[in-house]
């Protein structure tokens, strides 16, 4: 701790303290009261978007990666196939898609819309999660295909060697080194995510970004919601990157 | 020509209908779009590789506030989203502006969504790139800089003769990333109404209602462009390797 303060260190906290101060005492912040509900709301909204998101794609991530990485080529090209197509188009891209396509394709069958499904199906936040997990699958797919390559085959041997049948093999031995392996990558890429969460805000869900802009537009106050808004996501990255160190430390613990 | 295909497939010969380069069709707007969409990506990648550069040697070199102050700038550039980064850079950069051209007696001016677009994602890119120069200039021997140093070579002949080349192979791979960010970050303007590929994408669909048309089609124009500039990127990597003993 103490080679943290150094002098010049106190000198610029407290330049920074005393222009959170200023920021605090002379912008106008009157718009927070009436607003707070709606961003608790959307920081909600931000969060299970993400949450899921990453779930879901990381769930699609373990079979691509191993299908790049142990699989027969019509499952190995396919994977790349998805990987490659995902990586290399804006997200953007892909959410306006998976919205406005799928979007205007399904009223026209009756069936769809005399489901059960309808009422959900007609909200933006499903196209939202759809895209938002196939884009972090597409990303995780190709850090898992490295990771599961990068655990020795003397591993996979000794394991077959102990009479571990071919399923206990990936789920006691390949799938835990890989996947200690891959964890630094993994808090990278989920705060790359959580970084990405925003671009939904453009398909009308209503997260922490789309009530920033509302405030904007209602009150015609520009610099204070955005600022509160990158505090708000440093904070969310700062607690995913403490998350993961704490998931890594316990992970790696066999490992070395 | 195409007689037989459209004859199997009819919608096919519609959507070739929407593309087409003359105005009835859309593919004039797109590839405008992506021209645009490519000369902010150059422009920021150059950008970024410049603040990169001069960041990289400030972390490096510099005294403890200046490398304080760009851990503080890498840090909350890639904590923070890029379409926020975009709004505040883009508000306070035309008002910073605006307020410097008053006191300086001229009218203010509207900032081109060209320029605004190149300098703030070049100002994220820069952050990104920072981090990817200062690992490959770490990463060159202290020795190699050390005889440069004893041959009476000053700091900038140092850095052009033997650092540069150095380090290049060792932070291609992380700038080819990087180009491919940029290329696809181009994509956020869209949301601050910059006439870039996914907009003009965006209004063509909005008004011909063939939503999978065209944004198959743009996808299909950036998976080209992201696919072309990895082939380059692997030649220039395979060029500088030249010299390395292979792994």
């Amino acid at each position: 701790m103490r080679a943290f303060w150094q002098p010049h260190r106190i000198v610029l906290v407290a330049l920074a303290l005393g222009l959170a101060v200023w920021a605090a005492l002379t912008m106008r912040w009157g718009w927070i009261p009436r607003y707070a509900p709606l961003a608790l709301e959307g920081m909600w909204r931000t969060i299970w978007l993400l949450g899921l998101s990453v779930g879901i794609g990381f769930a699609l991530a373990v079979p691509l990666g191993l299908a790049q990485a142990a699989g027969p080529w019509w499952l190995a090209a396919p994977a790349r196939a998805f990987c490659t197509v995902i990586r290399g188009t804006p997200l953007l891209l892909q959410i306006w898609l998976v919205y406005y396509g799928l979007g205007s394709l399904f009223p026209q069958y009756p069936w769809i819309r005399q489901s059960e499904l309808w009422p959900i199906l007609r909200q933006a936040w499903p196209y939202a999660l759809v895209a938002l997990s196939l884009s972090f699958a597409g990303y995780e797919g190709e850090v898992m295909r490295g990771a599961f390559k990068s655990v020795p085959a003397g591993q996979l041997t000794a394991a077959r060697a102990f009479g571990f049948s071919r399923v206990a093999t990936f789920r006691r031995v390949w799938l835990p080194q890989a996947l200690a392996r891959a964890l630094p990558t993994l808090g990278g890429e989920t705060i790359l995510q959580l970084k990405a969460t925003p671009l939904v805000a453009t398909i009308t869900v209503i997260e922490i970004y789309a009530v920033a802009s509302r405030v904007r537009q209602d009150t015609f106050i520009i610099y204070e919601p955005l600022l509160l808004l990158a505090l708000a996501y440093l904070a969310l990255a700062g607690v995913i990157a403490l998350g993961f160190r704490w998931l890594e430390r316990r992970m790696v613990r066999g490992l070395h | 020509m195409l007689d037989w295909l459209f004859a199997g497939w009819p919608g096919l010969q519609a959507s070739a209908a929407l593309l087409a380069l003359e105005p009835p069709g859309w593919g004039g707007n797109l590839l405008r779009g992506a021209a645009n969409s490519l000369i902010i990506a150059l422009g920021a990648f150059g950008l970024g590789l410049v603040i990169g550069t001069a960041g990289a040697l400030g972390k490096l070199g510099g005294g403890p506030v200046t490398r304080d102050l760009l851990a503080v700038y890498t840090t909350i550039v890639r904590a923070v989203p890029e379409l926020i980064l975009i709004l505040l850079l883009y508000y306070a950069g035309t008002d910073l502006l605006n307020q410097v051209l008053r006191l300086m007696g001229q009218r203010p001016v509207e900032i081109s969504g060209l320029a605004a677009g190149i300098g703030v994602l070049g100002v994220v890119q820069g952050a990104y790139a920072t981090e990817v120069l200062r690992g490959a200039i770490q990463a060159v021997p202290r020795g190699q800089i050390e005889a440069a140093r004893a041959f009476g070579m000053g700091p900038l002949q140092v850095f052009r003769r033997v650092t540069l080349p150095a380090m290049l192979p060792l932070a291609l791979p992380g700038l080819s990333n990087l180009w491919l960010i940029a290329t696809k970050d181009t994509a956020l303007l869209a949301i601050v109404g910059f006439s870039e590929l996914t907009l003009e994408t965006r209004q063509a669909a909005g008004s011909t209602r063939a939503y999978f048309t065209f944004f198959l089609a743009a996808g299909a124009i950036y998976l080209v462009m992201t696919l072309v500039s990895g082939r380059v990127f692997g030649w220039i990597e395979a060029r500088y390797r030249r010299g390395q003993a292979r792994a």
